[in-house]
């Protein structure tokens, strides 16, 4: 592929299609700029402010959008809770939609067969793979998205935090945490 | 299509790697796949909506065991030869034969942070009502179009429960083959694991989709 890639890359150039250093542009914002914080803090506001919370629940474009997250693959969001009832997980069977306005690129797994099959099946041994246990009768929503909706699953907050302010709260919301692979990190765990 | 790309509920796959460090890319010409994927989009030339068809177009035995950023090539390269911007010839020998079709805008290196900024907002404004609310029990349509459609296989002859309005938003199954974009109602619509899956569904589980107005039919 790193030879067809190039030769693309070459005839395109040498067309006036691309400007090779859009293309740097392009990787250096998502390597750098665009990833899991922005919806960290997304999360972390949410457990702050119930306000913000119901904002995100009610539009969650609009509420991820004020904090300045907005654009690909985020045009149309959506903030699913976690809650003692009810585990929110997010997979797209049929490709890969992420909203990489608030996490960044995806990684490999969610893009492979094997997760994007076997979530909206065995999404609880799924979990055991990512090291979740839920607790006895937690019930599993999952979430195919199939539109142009991006899911952003908000997870518990976790106990004992109510003195952290909100970057503090956001150094324990997970990237996974975020698609329901994984919880939000105990307190303790904080770095 | 019922295309390698339809995956929920197939076996075989094996379990969830994890990869250690989760680089974002995993040679250099992954991120210059990234970079002329997006770049070509900017053409202004075709749909989200034809290069997900052009995906799913690709043979299953080479999708199935292609990487990520692959399948993005293989699928760039089909749109850039069916809109006139690359020649097979070209492909073949790596370089500028002819002049090809003009783009509506070059995306140069400047205009790569508000062009990520503003993605592209598929929502489209309806006149008519939508035929569900919140709460409405409508079963999915059995459809088996060789076309582009945003119906998972598993999803469809089920009942499940209309759980919310989304808005409207451009047809996927028209809009990946120049047929307009003929915006439609779309719902989230939560289906019970067992209505999906049968016996041996895991208890308590529910599963929705997104579905567009014409998927679904009143129960």
């Amino acid at each position: 592929m790193e030879a067809r890639v190039r030769a693309l890359e070459t005839i395109l150039t040498q067309k006036g299609l691309i400007d090779p250093g859009a293309i740097d542009v392009i990787v250096e914002t998502y390597e750098t700029k665009i990833g899991p914080r922005n919806g960290a803090r997304v999360v972390a506001k949410a457990w702050a402010e119930p306000d913000f919370a119901d904002w995100l629940r009610r539009d969650a474009t609009a509420a991820i959008a004020s904090l300045g997250y907005t654009g690909r693959q985020g045009e149309h969001m959506r903030a699913v809770f976690n809650d003692t009832e009810t585990h929110n997980l997010v997979v797209c069977t049929l490709c890969s939609c992420y909203p990489w306005s608030v996490l960044g690129l995806p990684p490999v797994w969610y893009k492979a067969p094997a997760y994007r099959s076997r979530a909206v099946m065995d999404p609880r041994g799924v979990l055991e793979e990512f090291g979740v246990a839920l607790p006895a009768g937690r019930k599993i929503r999952v979430w195919d998205s199939t539109a142009e909706l991006r899911y952003l699953v908000v997870p518990e907050r976790p106990v004992g935090t109510e003195g952290l302010d909100q970057e503090a709260l956001a150094d324990l919301v997970t990237r996974d945490s975020m698609i329901g692979t994984g919880l939000a990190l105990p307190l303790e765990a904080r770095p | 299509m019922n295309g390698p790309h339809d995956l929920g509920g197939l076996h075989g796959f094996g379990p969830v790697a994890s990869e250690p460090g989760e680089p974002y890319f995993h040679a250099e010409w992954e991120k210059r796949a990234l970079g002329v994927t997006l770049s070509c989009g900017a053409f202004g030339a075709w749909s989200i909506d034809e290069s997900r068809h052009a995906r799913e177009s690709i043979p299953p035995a080479t999708y199935l065991s292609a990487s990520y950023y692959e399948i993005w090539i293989r699928a760039l390269e089909t749109l850039l030869e069916r809109h006139g911007f690359v020649s097979t010839a070209e492909l073949a020998e790596g370089r500028m034969l002819e002049k090809g079709a003009e783009p509506k805008r070059v995306l140069k290196a400047e205009m790569v942070p508000a062009v990520l900024a503003r993605g592209g907002p598929c929502d489209r404004p309806l006149d008519t009502a939508p035929r569900f609310a919140a709460g409405a029990r409508v079963r999915t349509r059995n459809l088996n179009p060789p076309t582009h459609t945003r119906l998972p296989r598993y999803a469809r002859d089920k009942v499940g429960v209309v759980e919310a309005v989304q808005g409207s938003f451009v047809f996927p199954d028209d809009s990946a083959h120049g047929r307009g974009e003929n915006p439609q109602w779309v719902y989230t619509v939560v289906f019970d694991g067992a209505e999906i899956w049968g016996e041996g569904a895991e208890p308590g589980l529910t599963v929705s989709i997104d579905a567009w107005e014409s998927y679904l039919e009143p129960v």
